[in-house]
């Protein structure tokens, strides 16, 4: 049944997409007065099979691999391409439908099509069988993505916990100045939450706090533990570490404030709005720190203000 | 706006998600500043941006943008493309500077983050 699907799909889609849409642009083209001894270089550097003769702006005819064999098997002279390539060369608009490249391919046996623009008659570009199913696949791959992120999203995990309390409790342990993995718990915090079928824009927030604090951890303590808590109604974060700790909180939340060192800067972080952002990414925040002792940040985000917005 | 059109117009190469071409983007922002890319621009957005470090997809991952266009001809590693092809956000790369890249968009009618409604 699955099959019968993509088959439609298909079928749907090949009357979708353009030829402009699958066709290879910046095609390699080669003029009349080109001699046919010079053609196998080209085609042979190139790896192509076939090129569009053009002359001024003008496609003149099509020269392929099986007219360069005919003139080696007859051995005749060298002479221009002109005089060996094929003219009244079949053609396809950029904006006709990919159903008609296909129905021609079939009935004209053809290897390629040169594509035409409809108003100038310019060479665009070239489509070969093989671009359709390239074009075809990338189409089917794009959709699969979608649907599969809309059935994610579809999934309303808590929904189908019968209890009068559930809780589920996620740890994330983060080593201090490793920026090359900086992100990888929020990273997978978010993949996490995105698979329980929470809402998209909560999910967001929840996702940018912890990589800020996430972030923090590694620009200036040795590692620490993010620890994520969600409920039906909320979702809590708490960030841990054991030093050097803040000397004034105060003066951190200051926007603008940083002791980031140079290179954190370079990379495009440390602006002094981290804890800024987590404050308003967040429904309640809480910052305690002990010099020596280390840093205690608490978020909460509300689930239920988050799915009000989306009912209205 | 479609992602192939944003290609177009900033005569772009793409390096990652080559099949997400008819992606829309509906507004853009021009930051450095990974810590004002956290802070405000939103869900579904171009980046444009000098910095090439994998951190830039790391923020884009966390923000939901829509894509991240290289200004200046910068090309990021291999790594920073696998993290951007792995969570399917696309990668450009443009010859033209921030303000030319960012000028050429806004002329053909793409928002800012901040003046977007939907």
């Amino acid at each position: 049944m699955a099959a019968d699907g993509n088959i439609g799909k298909i079928q749907e889609l090949i009357y979708e997409i353009r030829v402009c849409d699958v066709m290879k642009g910046n095609v390699i083209t080669v003029s009349p007065q080109t001699p046919m001894s010079e053609l196998r270089r080209i085609l042979r550097e190139k790896r192509i099979s076939g090129t569009p003769v053009v002359e001024g702006d003008k496609l003149v005819g099509i020269i392929s691999l099986d007219d360069f064999i005919r003139w080696m098997a007859e051995r005749e002279q060298d002479c221009p391409i002109g005089e060996k390539m094929t003219r009244n060369v079949q053609t396809l608009y950029s904006d006709e439908p990919l159903i008609l490249a296909v129905n021609r391919f079939d009935q004209l046996g053809f290897g390629r099509f040169a594509v035409l623009d409809r108003k100038s008659e310019r060479l665009l570009g070239i489509i070969t069988k093989g671009d359709i199913v390239e074009g075809l696949l990338r189409k089917l791959e794009i959709d699969y993505y979608k649907e599969e992120n809309q059935r994610h999203e579809e999934q309303h995990f808590f929904e189908d916990i019968l209890a009068d309390k559930s809780v589920l409790f996620f740890r994330y342990d983060v080593m201090g100045h490793d920026f090359k993995r900086a992100g990888e718990s929020a990273s997978r915090l978010k993949a996490t939450l995105r698979r329980l079928g929470l809402n998209p824009q909560i999910v967001r927030r929840v996702a940018i706090a912890t990589y800020e604090a996430e972030m923090n951890l590694i620009i200036y303590t040795d590692g620490g533990r993010i620890r994520v808590r969600v409920q039906p109604h909320e979702i809590a974060v708490r960030v841990e570490d054991s030093g050097p700790g803040i000397p004034d909180v105060d003066k951190v939340m200051r926007p603008g404030y940083s002791t980031a060192p140079e290179w954190v800067r370079e990379l495009g972080f440390g602006a002094g709005m981290g804890l800024n952002n987590i404050l308003k990414c967040s429904d309640k925040m809480d910052l305690r720190s002990a010099l020596g002792k280390g840093t205690r940040l608490s978020i909460c985000i509300s689930i239920e203000e988050g799915a009000k917005s989306e009912a209205n | 706006m479609k992602l192939k059109d944003i290609e177009r117009i900033l005569g772009a190469e793409i390096v990652a998600g080559i099949g997400l071409r008819e992606k829309d983007i509906e507004m853009a922002c021009g930051s450095d500043l990974m810590s004002d890319v956290l802070a405000f621009m939103k869900s579904g957005s171009l980046l444009l941006t000098g910095l090439t470090n994998p951190q830039v997809v790391r923020t884009a991952e966390m923000t939901d943008l829509g894509a991240i266009c290289f200004v200046r001809g910068k090309k990021p590693d291999q790594e920073t493309i696998d993290m951007a092809e792995s969570k399917n956000i696309p990668l450009l790369t443009t010859p033209l500077p921030m303000f030319e890249s960012c000028g050429r968009l806004y002329r053909r009618g793409l928002p800012g983050c901040s003046e977007y409604t939907e």
